[in-house]
């Protein structure tokens, strides 16, 4: 059977019908760990909660972590080819690193506490830090077209 | 259910919600900081595919958070966790905005990055980075209060 949507037919489409379905998965994963476990998916603030040595939880936030990369592995067993293009010099990756690091931890979350788990609430603090940490982000990007 | 079996419950279904979370990465190429970067570089040639991640994982998540909101404990008896609107504040404001910039300048969020160190050995750099960021965060925030 000839797949719905395919490379070949648009390259655009393709890519958006992985992401819905990629968008599916991800949401599936952040409902079950909220309705099974009482535990929000935000991955920010569960590798901080680890850093700092937090109690009680830390098991079952280390294995949620634990599990990301498996992911990756599982879709490469799949037969899925997982392309990674990093362009960013040693420098950029540890100012970067520290920026994220820092701002996550100030503004209460990334894009999986505050853009995935927050907006599915409509959390008024996490649709002002999704649109201003896309904001900066696009504005960064931009910039950097100019350095 | 046990407290002890309750627990390793919570563990199995942890690990099997992050590596769906992980798998959802992949398939959506998500992990990928450069088609991240695609999305954030909209003057550029714009890859939309980001939204299209968002359009399904936040829509899918509101079902479930909806279904936990009727309860009083979690499927594993755990408590639910109230989360209480807090004001929008200047620690949002600017750590949102560093986060940004942080994210821009690279193409990795956390999530990705945490799934790349499988991938490409430079995502230890910027993990090591960024749990350096988070533990100045608590330095600093120590010091303050």
């Amino acid at each position: 059977m000839e797949p719905l949507i395919g490379p070949a037919a648009s390259p655009i489409l393709h890519d958006l019908g992985r992401a819905a379905l990629g968008g599916g998965l991800i949401g599936l994963a952040a409902g079950v760990l909220m309705l099974a476990n009482g535990r929000v998916a935000g991955i920010s603030g569960l590798f901080a909660g680890l850093l700092g040595g937090r109690a009680g939880t830390w098991k079952e936030d280390l294995l949620f972590l634990a599990g990301l990369p498996l992911g990756a592995l599982a879709f490469r067993g799949l037969g899925g080819v997982v392309h990674i293009s990093l362009t960013s010099s040693p420098l950029l990756l540890l100012a970067g690193g520290l920026l994220v690091g820092f701002g996550t931890r100030l503004g209460g979350g990334c894009t999986s506490g505050h853009a995935v788990c927050g907006l599915a609430r409509l959390s008024p603090r996490s649709v002002v830090a999704t649109a201003l940490f896309m904001a900066a982000a696009m504005a960064t990007v931009a910039g950097g077209k100019f350095l | 259910m046990s407290t002890a079996r309750q627990s390793i419950a919570r563990q199995g279904i942890a690990l099997v919600a992050g590596l769906l979370f992980g798998l959802g990465l992949a398939v959506s190429g998500m992990v990928n900081p450069g088609k991240v970067l695609g999305f954030l570089d909209i003057f550029g040639r714009w890859d939309p595919s980001l939204a299209g991640v968002m359009a399904t994982a936040i829509p899918v998540t509101a079902v479930f958070y909806r279904l936990a909101a009727r309860r009083r404990t979690s499927l594993t008896g755990t408590p639910l966790p109230s989360l209480p609107g807090r004001p929008i504040d200047r620690n949002l404001v600017i750590g949102a905005l560093l986060f940004g910039m942080g994210w821009g300048s690279v193409g990795f969020c956390p999530g990705p990055a945490i799934e790349a160190l499988v991938l490409d050995g430079r995502a230890w750099v910027f993990i090591g980075a960024m749990a350096a960021g988070m533990l100045v965060h608590t330095w600093a925030s120590g010091r303050q209060g």
